[in-house]
């Protein structure tokens, strides 16, 4: 009845017990508040059954700080470990729950933060800023979105009851398959990562389907905003790669589940072929992370020089480039397995090539400020801390790109602080810029500036702190993944330093999380009196009111040029003059967040062996989508007097 | 709703006919007997016959596309046959890099003897 | 910074050549079809992975039996047939949706749930000959990865079938509207896409493993 669920899953070491207790505790927290505040029927109507983009938006990015805590809470504990673990000591992790922690680590920080900013993100912005009234299937949105939420769940879950993955965060084979990790470690990540694929890949058909059909009228694909071009080239690597993930990951499941052959040491598997099948899919992944947030610098940094971006076109050829080399390089994460030189060399030489659109990039944010009129703004402050780190990361990246550079320092600790700093001074510093910039939008107020100067410094001072001294590690020939070293080698005062730097990091962290909470509670102070403009932003987004009514655009723009709203504020012609329609929105439901409650069950079967409960829930997945799709449809309607009426109060508004 | 539209717009939207239908199954129909023809009677010698055999299931692949699937029929943009040709592009990148690079590394790191262990049990 | 008018609507907005919509069918019917279009192109790269992982280990017998000896041509002709055969006939169901002939398209809609049925009878049979003769999908490579890429297909097969026996009580119960269209042609999608993949199944793994 409990598949091979045992009271033994429930026992822990003091630490994960301690961390299980505390998600309990906010957990039941959190649904006190709730009690007390007499929210639940408001949490249910306008958060759990929405369509709308706008808030499905938000509620990824509080997904992904939730998750967020998690992963940075893995990196903490490994920071300490490898500050204790010297000589005779061994710190307080023993071996096997270190390798749960530095697989976990890499698990949630790829799939539950990196994925869920650029689609929450992607939620937020493109219908916006290419003047739709929602994304082209809102309900698949929300199933998206709540299969990705099960899949973070799935993973707590793993914190509770029995481990996580021992594999690390790709799970190569033979380590992960049933020979080698026999217990439900790696069954709780290939769930994880399958279902949460899942949801990427429904959310890249509808952003793809988005983009390339609901443009507002003029919005020719040279005309929309870099943000958008920058997403539609992520789309369609999603589209495309995640497949192969899904695929590889069904083998392996295969593999463990009914003693299959395809990566095993014997029966003729290939676990090679296991390696070059997830680094197919691996690769343009790091580009479907860091694509959107070129974007938000591209919109970013004019706005704060403002001054029109410079070569608008060249930016865009050096999107789709980039999208297309990265297809072509993934060899180059396993130049070590032993192909001949003559395909090393080949992945080496693509690799090397991706640098140069990337460097126009750069280039042209560089090019844009020049002779602007740069403004300081902690976003700003955000897209010279990535300048700086990520063009250095980068460099190293065109090291490792050289096979016999690579061999010495392959899976070495100069490894993981080039990727580090790839995607902290990357897609971490961009999602910061894109946070702080985009918050008035959304909420109406602006976050406290000084709060966030403090954040970014401690931010910057410790990021070089907690990574510079990897790179020296690598070369001195520190692996990743070590939960313990001699004393002899000389590596402790650079860990030492490097856990230092992870400190600082955490006050950065908190900084930002309680400016969070300190400009909710003084927003009247911090309130955007602008009418929804604060930056003199040019996008479409930024013509519409703060928080945006829930159609967005009370009449569909028409735009003959990029950056619409160039600041023109007295044109609004006489309101009475303009014909507005009905507009029909989609209704709510409950069925996207069943639909991910019995994905959640469905996983936790699988890996407990719960075979009636795989089934079940299968089956009721299943009749959900078949309701769903028998259904109707039904929207809602707002009529055109209430939509006048809502554009009159909000001219009003703001006509102080 | 503005963007509505009734069963009648719809309809011709879609772009199937009788004769395409009809076309597609007796091309179809041909294609897959010479397939099964010429290597149940071994027509060709090995290498020959798998590049005509290739060819001919490319071949029925476009003729199912055009006319049971209507890909190029849609109105512009079209944004249903360039994903369609972007999509095989970069599957046939994955394809046949994975079986050059994996060719390579058999031949290279693979252990001969793995093929004769079986014989003993 | 630009003094034109930047943002317009259309009512106050004289004719001007770059402001044309840039797609002129938003309806739900196109974008429908381009988002379900979408769907079975990420659906190519998962069988184009496991293709791929098939021609890697096709060889890996493990000392086991190889294709020439496990695969029957005739039956796998006769699967190809019905194959064929049902993806022309849901087509037909689509040509009758065109004239609303609600009682055509339900025949349609049923010969080819039928011949899916034997499609899908023939394959098992298939299936249980090889494992029943001693070689299932645990003893090797190239016997995993077989079951692996056919099943999948069979698989897809099953679902499109749900989705007919849905379509046919939709079709009772509705006949054929805005929604009840769409939803058809959308399963003629799926349902051809199949029948491309199968031509590639017939060659790769069945002609090309007896040649």
């Amino acid at each position: 009845m409990f598949g091979r669920l045992t009271q033994e899953a429930f026992v822990h070491e003091d630490s994960q017990n301690m961390a299980v207790l505390s998600m309990l505790l906010g957990g039941i927290m959190l649904m006190a508040l709730l009690f007390y505040l007499k929210r639940w029927r408001w949490l249910w109507e306008e958060w759990i059954t929405t369509v709308d983009h706008k808030k499905i938006g938000i509620m990824y990015i509080v997904v992904v700080l939730i998750m967020f805590m998690k992963g940075f809470g893995d990196a903490i504990m490994m920071r300490i470990q490898q500050l204790f673990s010297v000589g005779d000591s061994h710190g307080f992790l023993s071996a096997g729950h270190f390798q749960e922690v530095f697989s976990a680590h890499g698990t949630t920080m790829i799939f539950f933060v990196g994925m869920g900013v650029v689609f929450g993100l992607m939620n937020l912005i493109i219908p916006l800023q290419i003047g739709a009234r929602d994304v082209a299937f809102p309900f698949l949105n929300a199933v998206s979105f709540w299969l990705f939420t099960a899949a973070a769940m799935l993973t707590l879950v793993s914190l509770a009851m029995g481990k996580f993955s021992t594999a690390g965060w790709l799970a190569y084979a033979p380590l992960s398959s049933l020979k080698y990790s026999p217990d439900e470690g790696v069954d709780y990540w290939i769930w994880t990562v399958q279902i949460a694929g899942v949801g990427s890949t429904l959310g890249g058909i509808n952003f793809l389907a988005t983009i390339l059909k609901m443009r507002c009228p003029g919005m020719q694909l040279m005309k929309m905003p870099i943000f958008v071009w920058s997403s539609l080239c992520a789309l369609v690597l999603i589209l495309l790669a995640f497949p192969i993930l899904t695929a590889t990951l069904f083998m392996l499941t295969l593999d463990r589940y009914l003693d299959m052959h395809f990566f095993t040491v014997d029966g003729g598997g290939n676990y090679m072929m296991y390696v070059n099948l997830i680094w197919a899919w691996g690769h343009p992944e790091v580009y479907i992370l860091i694509l959107p947030i070129f974007g938000i610098f591209s919109e970013v940094v004019p706005t704060f020089s403002e001054k029109r971006l410079f070569g608008y076109v060249s930016m865009v050829w050096a999107l789709i480039i980039i999208a297309f080399l990265s297809f072509i390089v993934w060899l180059h994460h396993f130049f070590t397995m032993g192909a001949s030189p003559n395909i090393n060399a080949f992945f080496a030489i693509t690799t090397m090539l991706i640098a140069i659109p990337t460097g126009v990039k750069i280039f042209n944010w560089l090019f844009t400020k020049f002779r602007g009129r740069v403004l300081f703004t902690s976003p700003m402050l955000w897209f010279f801390a990535f300048l700086l780190n990520f063009t250095v990361a980068g460099m190293t990246g065109i090291l490792l790109s050289a096979p016999p550079v690579d061999f010495q320092v392959h899976n070495s600790l100069f490894l993981i602080a080039h990727f580090h700093g790839m995607v902290i001074g990357g897609v971490l510093f961009g999602f910061f810029a894109g946070f702080t910039y985009w918050f008035p939008k959304f909420t109406g107020f602006m976050l406290d500036e000084k709060l966030n100067r403090y954040a970014f410094w401690c931010w910057m001072a410790g990021f070089l702190l907690a990574f510079m001294p990897l790179y020296m590690l690598g070369f001195m020939g520190a692996t990743r993944r070590l939960d313990h070293y001699a004393a002899e080698t000389g590596w402790h005062p650079l860990f030492a330093i490097a856990a230092f730097g992870a400190f600082i990091i955490l006050c950065g962290a908190s900084i930002q999380l309680f400016g969070l909470f300190w400009s909710i509670k003084h927003r009247k102070k911090l309130w955007d009196h602008t009418g929804g403009n604060p930056w003199n932003g040019r996008t479409l987004e930024w013509s519409i009111p703060s928080p945006p009514p829930i159609y967005n655009f009370a009449l569909i723009p028409v735009v003959d040029q990029i950056d619409p709203v160039w600041a023109q504020r007295d044109q609004r012609q006489d309101l009475s003059e303009r014909k507005y329609e009905d507009i029909y929105l989609p209704k709510n439901t409950a069925t996207g967040f069943y639909i991910g409650l019995w994905s959640l069950i469905f996983g936790i079967a699988m890996v407990w062996y719960m075979w009636w409960l795989a089934i079940i829930s299968f089956i009721a997945i299943l009749v959900l989508m078949i309701m769903r799709l028998s259904g109707d449809d039904p929207h809602d309607k707002i009529t055109a007097t209430q939509v006048q009426a809502d554009e009159l109060a909000h001219r009003r508004g703001f006509q102080i | 709703m503005s963007s509505e539209l009734s069963l009648n717009e719809i309809q011709k939207e879609w772009h199937g006919s009788w004769q395409s239908y009809v076309i597609g199954l007796l091309a179809s129909l041909s294609l897959t007997i010479i397939s099964f023809f010429l290597v149940i009677t071994r027509f060709f010698a090995a290498p020959i016959l798998i590049y005509v055999v290739i060819g001919l299931a490319i071949a029925q692949a476009v003729v199912q596309l055009l006319f049971f699937l209507h890909v190029g029929q849609e109105e512009r943009p079209r944004w249903e046959s360039i994903s369609c040709g972007f999509t095989i592009f970069i599957l046939l990148i994955i394809v046949i890099g994975s079986l050059w690079i994996m060719y390579d590394l058999n031949e290279r790191m693979m252990p001969v003897e793995m093929e004769t262990e079986m014989l003993h049990d | 910074m630009s003094k034109s008018l930047t943002i317009h609507h259309q009512d106050t907005l004289e004719d001007h050549p770059d402001t044309r919509s840039p797609d002129t069918h938003q309806d739900p019917f196109a974008k429908t079809v381009f988002g379900f279009w979408l769907y079975l192109m990420t659906d190519c790269l998962l069988f184009a992975t496991l293709f791929c992982t098939f021609a890697v280990l096709h060889n890996s017998t493990y000392g086991g039996p190889s294709a020439r000896i496990l695969f029957h041509l005739p039956t796998v002709f006769g699967e190809t047939m019905i194959l064929l055969f049902s993806s022309f006939i849901c087509g037909c169901s689509m040509l009758y949706a065109l004239r609303n002939a609600k009682t055509k398209v339900m025949l349609c809609l049923i010969v080819t749930f039928l011949l899916g049925v034997s499609f899908l009878f023939i394959e098992l049979s298939e299936f249980t000959d090889i494992v029943q003769g001693g070689h299932s999908w645990q003893d090797s490579a190239f016997l995993s990865s077989y079951f692996t890429l056919v099943g999948t297909h069979g698989l897809h097969i099953t679902f499109g079938m749900l989705w007919i026996a849905v379509m046919i009580a939709q079709i009772y119960r509705l006949g054929v509207t805005t929604n009840t269209f769409r939803r058809l042609a959308v399963l003629n999608m799926f349902w051809h896409f199949l029948d491309v993949v199968w031509i590639f199944i017939f060659t790769f793994v069945y002609l090309m493993g007896v040649i």
